[in-house]
């Protein structure tokens, strides 16, 4: 009887929503209640800095010339032994990345020779003008770890000639 | 006529309006909440204690929005087709009573409008006006999508019209009489869903198909027609629309209360008649609640289907049923 079979499978249909009723909503309430993110998740970037202090970004531009939407804006300076930002010979004295031109391709950290700038965990991007919407370094560089000092630091002479750190494979 | 009686009659009137208006709120807020129920998710929460306060927020935003007539289309039909829409759905409750006769004010008052005794019949007459207004409102948008869906309405409500006619009939026949009134108190001692199981069937799937609910919502159906008769409809005109699909499906679930399950009938309602209005109330509810779960179920059939469904399976089935409680009624006596 294929009419049987047509009211059974209605019949099916509606036990089965029915039974969600009772279920528990899987809803997250946003704003209160936030989901974590997973490990690889790529959020607004931030630039790290070493356990002394000092700020990884050594002003390279590879991140800018990676970026596919040409979002980020590098200019360099020389580090000196009195003011030093970064090891090595040069610094980034002006960082700028446009989220609105950004995708989160996460090609810049893939270029980073120095694991400077990583793609972290806030989403919560909203600007209410476009100038808003460009971050400087000050916004995305993390505070100083503790036992470092902030940047500028003075140093001594020829502790710190290396722009490239010994790096191990890459983890989350 | 005296006036007391004259004014009696506006009250109530005015009292039924508030009341489908209101209930047109609440009702959206009763699918959204049930519907995410059902998806396992949370729904309207956030305006008012509990999202109590939703269709106040939607009302306000709606009124706010700017008013959009397009270019070349038929000004005074675009504007008149909601309101065409929107009346017979307000004035179709008016012959269902909500329960029998109370002592108020030193004079007996009937609870509801007008009983009048051809009730069943002003429903399918003034039921059949709100198809105008859509079609109407998709001819007058200039719009082909619009128009594709208002001409759709038309034929749907034209074949599933037939079956409603016919599922209205055996409560009529078995109840003796044309009103509302006297079916639902024909109903005292079994409710004629008991006798009439597959006719209830038909009416609820006419039904559907009348207030152009899922899965028979063709003339809005999103993904073929945009968003059908409404498409070019914005701020208040399209919350017309919206109010009257509403309240149309708060009426149906009224009238299949009273025509199947005992309309305000219940236990001590011959005692205490203010146990009418609360149970109708909750068989409306019910009603209303099997619809939206209906929605959350079924897909959207293919629209010969639905006109293949309508004609070959529905009408002769509904003719046939009409048939046999006829040789029955008539055998038993």
């Amino acid at each position: 009887m294929s009419v049987l079979n047509e009211f059974k499978a209605v019949a099916t249909g509606m036990w089965t929503t029915f039974r969600s009723i009772f279920e528990k909503p899987i809803t997250y309430q946003y704003p209160e209640v936030k989901r974590p993110v997973r490990t690889r998740f790529k959020g607004r970037h931030v630039l790290e800095r070493y356990e002394n202090g000092l700020e990884r970004c050594i002003g390279c531009s590879l991140c800018s010339a990676a970026c596919p939407a040409d979002a980020i804006f590098v200019e360099s300076e020389e580090n000196t032994d009195e003011v030093r930002f970064s090891p090595g010979e040069r610094y980034a004295s002006t960082y700028e990345i446009n989220m609105l031109r950004c995708i989160y391709c996460g090609y810049c950290e893939d270029a980073c020779p120095t694991e400077a700038i990583v793609l972290g965990d806030n989403y919560e991007l909203s600007f209410t003008s476009r100038s808003d919407a460009i971050y400087d370094k000050n916004m995305l560089l993390v505070p100083v770890p503790e036992g470092g000092a902030p940047t500028p630091q003075e140093v001594e002479p020829g502790a710190f000639d290396r722009s490239v750190p010994d790096m191990e494979d890459p983890i989350d | 006529m005296d006036t007391a009686l004259l004014l009696e009659w506006v009250i109530k009137g005015a009292i039924l309006t508030l009341i489908l208006v209101t209930g047109f709120a609440y009702t959206t807020l009763y699918e959204r909440k049930l519907l995410a129920k059902i998806q396992v998710r949370i729904g309207p929460n956030r305006v008012g204690p509990g999202g109590w306060l939703q269709p106040a927020a939607d009302g306000i935003k709606l009124i706010f929005k700017e008013e959009l007539i397009p270019a070349r289309a038929d000004k005074i039909l675009f504007v008149v087709a909601p309101v065409i829409t929107v009346i017979p759905a307000l004035v179709i409750m008016a012959v269902v009573p909500w329960g029998s006769t109370v002592q108020m004010f030193g004079r007996e008052i009937f609870l509801g409008v007008g009983d009048i005794n051809v009730g069943v019949l002003y429903i399918m007459s003034v039921a059949s006006i709100a198809v105008y207004g859509i079609t109407l409102a998709g001819w007058s948008s200039n719009n082909k999508y619009a128009m594709m869906g208002g001409l759709r309405s038309a034929a749907q409500m034209v074949s599933y019209e037939l079956a409603l006619g016919l599922s209205f009939v055996p409560p009529i026949m078995l109840a003796g009489g044309m009103g509302v009134g006297e079916i639902v108190k024909a109903q005292e001692n079994v409710w004629f869903v008991v006798w009439q199981p597959i006719g209830f069937l038909i009416f609820l799937i006419a039904a559907l198909a009348e207030v152009n609910r899922a899965p028979f919502d063709m003339p809005e159906a999103e993904q073929e027609l945009t968003a059908g008769y409404h498409t070019e409809y914005s701020g208040m005109k399209f919350a017309l629309f919206f109010m009257a699909e509403y309240i149309k499906m708060v009426a149906v679930s009224a009238i299949g209360a009273s025509l199947y399950f005992g309309g305000y009938l219940g236990p001590f309602v011959d005692r205490l008649p203010w146990l009418g209005p609360i149970y109708l109330f909750i068989k409306i509810l019910i009603g209303l609640g099997l619809m939206i779960w209906i929605r959350a179920t079924l897909p959207r059939i293919r629209y010969d289907r639905l006109m293949a469904f309508g004609w070959k399976v529905l009408l002769p089935l509904s003719l046939a049923n009409v048939f046999i409680t006829a040789i029955i009624i008539v055998a038993i006596g």
